[in-house]
């Protein structure tokens, strides 16, 4: 429970750590590039998030989740701020946070959003890179369906965005 | 600041009602990964169109006219006005959409060829919105954008797929045209907002023209000349498919007003 009136930015951003994104819950809002900011001033903690695309149904409840992590801990006044500028993109997204998508099957943003070259996607099953596209949107905005062709296995491809 | 308003509830309408229109495909799509392509590309312009609302909402708030302004059904006056009031309870002739948005879905070539138009022209906008002066406004423009780019390079490769494709799917694309050319013009008129604005869609034809002559050609397909144009829209005379669309969009919250879920 917090006793003093100073409110710790670090210890802020530690409770939000655990904040994941309910559509791949591996990832931490943090991870993401989605967690830009927190201010605090006084009592009042605002925290600044960005939408990865427009139409994410997911805000809502990361905004929510955000809310309830920091009311568990004992903080009160909350607010939570959507920005849209700079636009996010795949290239905020933190190594670690590759990583795991890939350990959970999820084929991670490969090159930089502004590199407009052919992209070679490995399989995170087999890790074949012989892989073809079947859809540029896939089962969230923010993936493409792809299929290896040595192990036959789809999975999902976080876009470069 | 009225021009502003407009312009921006032209921008949340034309969005809301192609996602509309787009998300009648949800369950129905030729296969799978289409049905999941056309219903994300929904959910991109839906989101899209909340950003514009919220911003007109927030300016109309703010504004001293403030509330009074679009009446939001007649029955809120004095209400806050939000993102929710704005799409549900203002009448057909205050939509201020384009009329190509809300043309039938037709066929899927027909879908597929309203998209790519509208796409092909939002594009060739965002990429020039994102620099505007109003901060608000260019940032919903460079984030919308990124996703714009997905919506175009999708319908182009159908376009391209379709008019190039068989004897059939050539004809359905042929009779798409015929469909919806006359509704292109209207996107390059300036409404009497966009001139107060300093927007000048006119400026943007050329480019628009270029591209859809490229891709046309490449898909076997011609390029209507001088056909005379539908306006409207954008001062909110529409056809008469918009009153169908709306009456499904506000159905609840007219039947059950303020009711949520």
């Amino acid at each position: 429970m917090v006793t003093t009136t100073t409110i710790d930015k670090a210890s802020i951003l530690g409770i939000l750590e655990t904040v994941t994104d309910p559509e791949i819950p591996v990832l931490t809002i943090a991870d993401l590039g989605i967690l830009r900011d927190v201010v605090i001033n006084g009592e009042n903690i605002n925290v600044i998030i960005t939408p990865t695309y427009n139409g994410c149904p997911a805000m809502d409840m990361i905004a929510m989740n955000i809310r309830m992590a920091l009311l568990e801990h004992g903080y009160k006044n909350i607010t939570v701020a959507s920005v849209l500028s700079p636009a996010w993109t795949t290239d905020w997204m933190t190594e670690e946070g590759k990583q795991k998508l890939k350990e959970y099957g999820i084929a991670p943003p490969v090159t930089r959003s502004d590199d407009p070259s052919d992209r070679e996607i490995e399989c995170p099953q087999c890790h074949s890179t012989n892989t073809r596209l079947i859809s540029e949107f896939g089962s969230t905005a923010c993936k493409a369906l792809y299929q290896c062709n040595d192990c036959k296995e789809p999975f999902d491809h976080f876009k470069c965005h | 600041m009225n021009a502003l308003i407009d312009y921006i509830l032209h921008l949340a309408d034309t969005t809301l009602i192609l996602s509309q229109r787009n998300s009648e495909w949800c369950g129905h799509g030729p296969i799978l990964e289409q049905d999941i392509a056309i219903t994300n590309i929904s959910l991109d312009l839906l989101g899209q169109s909340r950003n514009f609302y919220q911003y007109a909402a927030q300016l109309l708030n703010n504004s001293t006219e403030g509330n009074k302004a679009p009446s939001p059904g007649g029955e809120g006056v004095g209400a806050e006005v939000t993102e929710d009031s704005l799409a549900y309870l203002r009448k057909e002739r205050e939509y201020k959409n384009l009329l190509l948005v809300e043309q039938p879905n037709g066929d899927w070539g027909q879908t597929i060829l309203r998209q790519y138009l509208f796409s092909q022209y939002q594009y060739l906008l965002f990429e020039q919105l994102q620099h505007y002066s109003d901060e608000q406004l260019a940032a919903i423009a460079a984030k919308s954008l990124k996703e714009t780019r997905y919506h175009v390079r999708w319908s182009s490769e159908w376009v391209l797929r379709l008019g190039d494709g068989t004897g059939e799917s050539h004809d359905r694309m042929l009779k798409a045209i015929d469909e919806l050319w006359r509704y292109t013009g209207e996107m390059f008129m300036p409404a009497s907002y966009e001139n107060s604005l300093n927007i000048d869609p006119a400026a943007l034809k050329k480019a628009w023209e270029e591209k859809v002559n490229t891709l046309f050609t490449e898909a076997s397909l011609p390029v209507p000349e001088k056909v005379f144009m539908q306006s409207g829209g954008k001062t909110g005379t529409h056809t008469e498919q918009l009153g169908f669309i709306l009456t499904e969009l506000q159905y609840m919250q007219r039947a059950y007003p303020n009711c949520e879920w």
